[in-house]
């Protein structure tokens, strides 16, 4: 009798699914896709969060006002992406609190591509350009995720990351349009970005466990290769237009699939950064810690200012 | 780690004079001054708003989601309460 009932509810639940009906908060819904959902979520908000450091690097040093207010302004937007999200986390039963101690005790992962350092100034254009181009990549397809909150989160993170794009791109732009040293700081960043942003898109197809389950969830909605792709087809032209080379030797356009073919990524280095071993893991779990710890007085005694008037 | 989190409040905007206001998201703050400050930080950073309202969100209720079917059956079986129910003759106008 219960099983038959959880079946029933199954198959309710996907044919919701099937026909675009999105699932909300108190809907019934397999665990399965809860605990899926709830990974995933969390492990944006966390790239939000984390993402905020190599950028964060830059602020009090970027080279004029103009660019330093915009800065700001990119790395406060990804903090509020940050909020959208955990908050979607929430509305799953996700506890906040847990779900942040799962990062900082490196139980929880983040995009790999936040543990690469930023060395110059051409890193915020790289960044922009690449990183964020290839993280909307990802977020458009997830506006129309089968969950509710999550593809409303996403409709606003969308709508605020193409500022993000373009403030990247006129970086490198212009500094790929500059003096003999600008031009060599532009492709120095060029270099060290390329791949680890190729990489974002996750696993090829075939090594990605949860895509199938993923796909027919409607939680993914493209794959890792498909958004890869993407990416690669429409970047490859712009590296052009300013003059800067993309780093891959075998790059080479498929005259009959229209599609540009890349070298082999180096997979190897990816999981290394995963499981923990990149130039900057260490680093930036320990500044996510220590925000929590130096920030916990304030909470603290903003609530205990807020008890102390609400009971007066 | 201090279990005492700062409560979650719901956020309603008003995008413009005229409009009602729309349920945008939640957050967390200590009390309904820090809400309302947060709410515009993070929701109106591009004029997406005029007016702010927060709830805590264990002040909001709801019905059961796995009972709707029941509770809104009523609306479904009174279609008498829409226009195109009744029948008009040909060459009757502004109705
Ligand atoms: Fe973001
Ligand atoms: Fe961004």
């Amino acid at each position: 009798m219960e099983d038959k009932n959880i079946l029933e509810l199954e198959r309710r639940f996907q044919e919701k699914i099937d026909n675009d009906i999105k699932i909300e908060p108190n809907d019934w819904m397999p665990d399965d896709y809860r605990q899926t959902l709830i990974r995933q979520i969390s492990q944006h908000a966390h790239s939000e969060i984390v993402g905020m450091l190599p950028e964060g690097n830059w602020i009090t040093r970027a080279p004029n006002l103009r660019r330093k207010a915009v800065l700001l302004a990119k790395v406060q937007d990804e903090a509020g992406h940050g909020l959208y999200l955990y908050s979607a986390a929430e509305t799953l039963g996700a506890d906040r609190e847990e779900t942040i101690d799962d990062l900082h005790s490196g139980k929880a992962k983040y995009s790999s591509i936040f543990n690469y350092p930023t060395l110059s100034w051409a890193d915020m254009g790289a960044i922009g350009w690449l990183v964020d181009g290839a993280a909307i990549m990802n977020q458009v397809p997830l506006c129309r995720c089968s969950y509710g909150p999550y593809a409303r989160a996403m409709v606003r993170v969308c709508k605020e990351e193409s500022f993000h794009q373009r403030q990247g791109f006129e970086i490198i732009a212009h500094l790929a349009q500059g003096t003999p040293a600008q031009k060599e700081m532009a492709q120095d960043a060029l270099n060290r970005f390329w791949w680890p942003a190729l990489m974002m898109f996750g696993p090829n197809d075939a090594e990605s466990k949860h895509t199938v389950q993923s796909m027919n969830w409607k939680i993914k909605r493209s794959t890792n290769d498909e958004l890869r792709q993407l990416f690669v087809d429409v970047t490859v032209p712009q590296a052009e237009m300013i003059g800067l080379t993309i780093p891959d030797k075998d790059l080479k356009l498929n005259k009959e699939t229209g599609h540009y073919e890349t070298g082999e990524i180096n997979w190897a280095e990816f999981w290394e950064v995963v499981k923990g071993n990149g130039p900057c893991n260490k680093e930036r779990v320990d500044a996510r810690r220590k925000a929590k710890e130096d920030g916990m007085w304030v909470r603290e005694a903003a609530l205990a200012f807020a008890e102390k008037r609400k009971n007066k | 780690m201090s279990k005492k989190e700062w409560p979650l409040w719901e956020v309603f905007i008003r995008s413009k004079q005229g409009l009602n206001h729309k349920h945008v998201g939640s957050l967390r703050a200590a009390d309904s001054t820090m809400a309302i400050e947060n709410a515009r930080d993070v929701y109106t950073r591009r004029s997406e708003g005029i007016s702010i309202w927060v709830i805590e969100s264990n002040n909001v209720f709801a019905n059961d989601s796995s009972e709707s079917d029941a509770l809104f059956e009523p609306a479904d079986s009174k279609i008498y309460r829409h226009p195109t129910f009744y029948d008009v003759p040909d060459g009757i106008s502004h109705m």
